[in-house]
């Protein structure tokens, strides 16, 4: 039909912005409640979470920019620096590979007990540090199964690298499978199975589809499986044995210098580790805010 | 309980979303308030409940202004587009919510208010389902606790946003005849918010179209579809063809036609579109007033035959819908010319946009007059 | 799908390996003490009060983070302010932070010559060194999963919910408390059952400040390092089939609970 053209006639423009709540007496709070609960919610949040954190820094510095930095370029420190990169190198990957191969298995195929083999990856959230070390004791010790075939062989894990990697990988075994699940099992399958409808293999299918499509995801979990790994404490120090210039992680090394009542080089080294759950944070949430909609729904760890 | 609504203004940002709404209730009136989406009907609907606060203007409940009044004690019983059915209660503890919340001295005893409820669900045709909760009930009956629930606060009216909206076809033809059922036997003053012409004209006793704001005609059912005060209510209601046309020594003539097609009724002279419904044209017979189409092509879908075909003088394109048993389907043959009347059509003065600066403000309750102006440009 | 068989069998060996066979040596290895000799250990005075603090100080601490987790989530979900996207990133601090950094500065704060320990201290309230202060530590590692459980749900709850309560006669205050919260209610056990949990477990945050008295202020996993050290792999493995028993049940509880929430926040109605 020949209508004439009449601008007046088409819908008018959509809202400039959704009303804000604020702005809708009816579902918010009194401005005197709203404005004493966010002022609560603050001061618990500065003083709670905020202030350790600037404590840290403060107390690093105490003894001067010098012994500051004396503390961390000092032996047993860079051993301490060099091991706990050493460690999360080895087992960040192993975490990711099998991350990766988990969210494949479980989201891309239907099979029983699906729920199951989720909760079981899961396990390692809900297990105290110590007892992750601990098991490794039971296994690897000198009382435990494998114990004296292992001195047998001169083969050390316990108090040794082995051990440390081992339990770091433990506490760490969920963050990346954790992370591509939901990720994934939203995504579906369509994707993958347009591209093999049109010739790809699995491997291609892979590679040029599914990795494409979760690698926000992917670094999100790489993100946060890094700094428990480096930052680890408790299962760490089960099974390191405390060996300075050896077996000491930097969280292990922290707590001997505290210990020691050294507490500037204690907290100078703790900095560090700080620092890096800073830098933590503000890549997490820079891949929230740019690629929010790319990442799991569930955020928890 | 009557309803005056005075001069609203209400803007969200600087977009107005009510720009001068004036509207007269009667007392126990089924009102629908039709209009595409963003013409503010909704915006109308929450303002009167308390929902939503207008800039300017009252809003008067009996008499009484109600704009100051928060919307807890105003009294109004609000069904939402998706009910928004509390899902940790039952249907007995949503529909008995207004009356447990209320202050201890109003409050009835606790067995009144099961009692008061359980009645409003019999009401409603869900006895029996008192401790079902709400996701294990259809969209239907959903819809009907809804209502149950905002009728246990005896509100002083009742307000319905797209009551039908989320419900499939078969559903909705029920519920709207069972909420017309309900209308006569309570007699609650009720409001509801439509975008469907069809809804509001079936059920209501009278039609508010608004659109960007503004209402644009207020009437019965029959007035708005057989005298639709602007191009825009006219479009609104149901398909449309509109033909160029001019006013000429009290003649309305289409563009070309060599007679006219009908006298005027006091339109200045100058040209006109001449808004037409595809049902409303005929082949017209010897002496009568014409004008000559081509016919492009004709189908047929179900009962209907619909014909596209193509004003010889203006080259408008029109559509003609008739029953497929009509005398005239057989001469709407692709490629014939035939000439055509219209039994029924509206006539606009051209060229005068639809706009809020072009048209008065809305009179309420005197739509005749406000058409002659209308028409008058 | 292609690789189901390669990707399964690598998932199952490989959680075999790192997860499942080692922690199946904790129950096989407790199981060779018998009932009475888990018991043995336990109703020892030292381990049965280890076994307390450390969970009746979690439960404390849970309650605490429901709290403020609650209130915390509410702010930044409902209201506006200054500088709410960077503080809504700090929440995930005690996430990222080391425990063991956490813990020592914790315990520089709340030590008696610390920033906010010199306030306390006059008051009379000592918390480096007492359960207070193991309360104190688990509180700021449990923050983060009540907010990060609260938050979705609360933005995703439906505004018309309240105005429904609203236009049928509820104060704000009747609104939120029976119609909000038992919205959110599910999510917010969730939050507090994870934050249990990870409580529960925790050391390295804890043992700094919590000054590790015997019979006072030791907690269960750092009891398990002293029986270690003292070469009583038996009490250990006692220790820590109870915690893992216990955390399993947790496990379980959780599940449930977030089956519910979805249940309860899932179909719209």
């Amino acid at each position: 039909m020949n209508r004439p053209v009449d601008h007046t006639l088409q819908d008018p423009p959509k809202l400039p912005f959704e009303p804000l709540i604020q702005k809708n007496a009816v579902i918010t709070e009194a401005r005197w409640v709203r404005v004493s609960l966010t002022a609560a919610a603050l001061i618990f949040l500065l003083g709670f979470l905020l202030m350790p954190l600037i404590a840290v820094f403060v107390e690093a510095l105490r003894n001067g920019i010098g012994a500051y930095f004396e503390a961390i370029v000092e032996d047993d420190a860079m051993a301490a620096i060099r091991l706990t990169l050493t460690v999360s190198l080895i087992a960040v990957p192993l975490n990711l590979v099998f991350g990766v191969i988990a969210a494949w298995a479980i989201t891309k195929h239907s099979f029983r007990f699906k729920q199951l083999l989720i909760t079981l990856i899961d396990l390692p959230f809900s297990v105290s540090p110590v007892v992750s070390g601990l098991i490794y004791v039971l296994i690897f010790g000198a009382q435990g199964w494998a114990g004296p075939w292992m001195s047998e062989h001169e083969f050390k894990v316990l108090f040794a690298v082995p051990g440390i990697v081992l339990a770091t990988t433990f506490v760490t075994f969920p963050f990346i499978a954790r992370e591509l699940i939901p990720l994934m099992q939203a995504q579906g399958t369509d994707d993958e199975q347009a591209a093999l409808s049109l010739g790809a293999n699995g491997w291609q299918v892979f590679w040029r589809v599914t990795l494409p499509n979760i690698r926000w995801g992917l670094l999100y979990g790489v993100l946060l499986c890094n700094a428990r790994a480096m930052g680890e404490f408790g299962a760490v120090s089960v099974v390191s044995g405390h060996i300075r210039g050896l077996t000491n992680t930097m969280p292990l090394h922290v707590e001997i210098l505290y210990n020691e009542y050294n507490f500037s080089a204690a907290f100078a080294v703790a900095s560090l580790l700080a620092m890096l759950a800073l830098l933590t944070l503000g890549l997490k949430s820079l891949l929230e805010w740019r690629h929010g909609n790319e990442l799991a729904a569930t955020r928890r760890h | 309980m009557d309803i005056q609504i005075r001069n609203i203004h209400k803007g969200f940002g600087s977009f107005p979303a009510l720009a001068g709404v004036d509207l007269d209730i009667a007392s126990g009136e089924l009102i629908a308030l039709l209009g595409p989406s963003g013409s503010g009907k909704t915006t109308l609907l929450r303002t009167i409940a308390g929902l939503e606060f207008p800039d300017t203007g009252q809003i008067l409940f009996g008499g009484e202004d109600t704009v100051a009044l928060p919307v807890q004690q105003r009294r109004v019983g609000f069904v939402f587009q998706h009910y928004a059915l509390f899902r940790h209660m039952t249907i007995l503890e949503n529909v008995a919510f207004g009356l447990r919340v209320r202050p201890r001295h109003e409050r009835p005893s606790d067995k009144d208010i099961k009692r008061k409820a359980a009645e409003l669900l019999d009401l409603v045709q869900l006895g029996g389902l008192e401790a079902r909760y709400p996701t294990q009930l259809s969209g239907g009956q959903r819809q009907r606790v809804a209502l149950a629930r905002a009728l246990a606060i005896e509100p002083r009216v009742l307000l319905l946003d797209e009551p039908f909206g989320a419900l499939d076809a078969k559903v909705r033809k029920d519920l709207r005849r069972w909420l017309r059922e309900l209308h006569d036997k309570t007699g609650y003053t009720t409001i509801f918010v439509t975008h469907d012409q069809e809804e509001a004209l079936e059920l209501a006793d009278r039609v508010v179209v608004m659109s960007r704001g503004r209402i644009e005609q207020v009437g019965s059912t029959d007035e708005v579809y057989e005298n639709p005060a602007t191009p825009f209510v006219f479009d609104f209601l149901g398909n449309t063809n509109i033909l160029p046309g001019e006013v000429r020594e009290h003649h309305i003539y289409v563009n070309g036609g060599p007679q006219p097609i009908a006298d005027t009724a006091g339109h200045e002279p100058g040209p006109i579109d001449i808004y037409v419904r595809p049902i409303d044209l005929r082949i017209a017979d010897a002496g009568v007033p014409s004008f000559d189409v081509d016919v492009l092509s004709t189908q047929r879908t179900g009962p209907v035959v619909r014909c596209e075909a193509r004003a010889v003088t203006s080259g408008a394109v029109i559509e003609i819908e008739l029953p497929h048993l009509h005398h005239d389907v057989p001469a709407l043959k692709a490629g014939a010319r035939v000439p055509l009347r219209l039994s029924n059509f509206s006539v606009f003065a051209r060229g005068k946009p639809i706009s809020r600066q072009a048209l008065p403000d809305v009179v309420a309750n005197a739509p005749a007059e406000y058409r002659e102006r209308a028409r008058a440009g | 799908m292609p690789g189901f068989g390669l990707t399964l069998g690598y998932t199952i060996f490989y959680l075999c390996l790192i997860v499942l066979i080692p922690l199946a040596g904790v129950f096989v290895k407790a199981a060779g003490l018998g009932f009475d000799g888990i018991w043995q250990v336990v109703s020892s005075p030292r381990v049965y009060s280890a076994l307390r603090l450390s969970f009746g100080a979690a439960a404390i601490a849970a309650t605490i983070n429901a709290v403020f987790g609650l209130l915390v989530a509410w702010v930044f979900v409902r209201y506006d302010f200054f500088g709410k996207k960077l503080l809504d990133a700090t929440i995930d601090l005690p996430f990222a932070l080391p425990t063991a950094v956490a813990g020592i500065a914790l315990t520089a704060l709340y030590s008696g010559n610390g920033w906010i320990g010199q306030f306390l201290e006059p008051l009379g309230i000592k918390v480096a060194f007492t359960p207070l202060g193991v309360i104190l530590a688990m509180t700021f590692i449990g923050l983060p999963f009540v907010v990060r459980t609260v938050q979705p749900v609360l933005e995703e709850a439906e505004k018309e919910l309240e105005e429904a309560a609203a236009s049928l006669g509820a104060t704000r205050w009747q609104t939120i408390t029976q119609v909000i919260l038992p919205t959110i209610l599910p999510a917010l056990l969730t939050g507090y059952a994870l934050s249990f949990a990870r409580a529960v477990g925790e050391y390295g945050s804890v043992i700094f400040i919590a000054g590790n008295l015997p019979l006072k202020s030791e907690i269960a996993p750092l009891l398990i390092i002293i029986k270690l050290e003292e070469f009583d792999y038996a009490g250990a493995t006692a220790v820590a089939a109870i915690m893992l028993v216990l955390s399993f049940l947790l496990l379980l509880i959780i599940n449930l609970l977030q089956g519910w929430s979805r249940t309860r926040s899932g179909a719209r109605a």
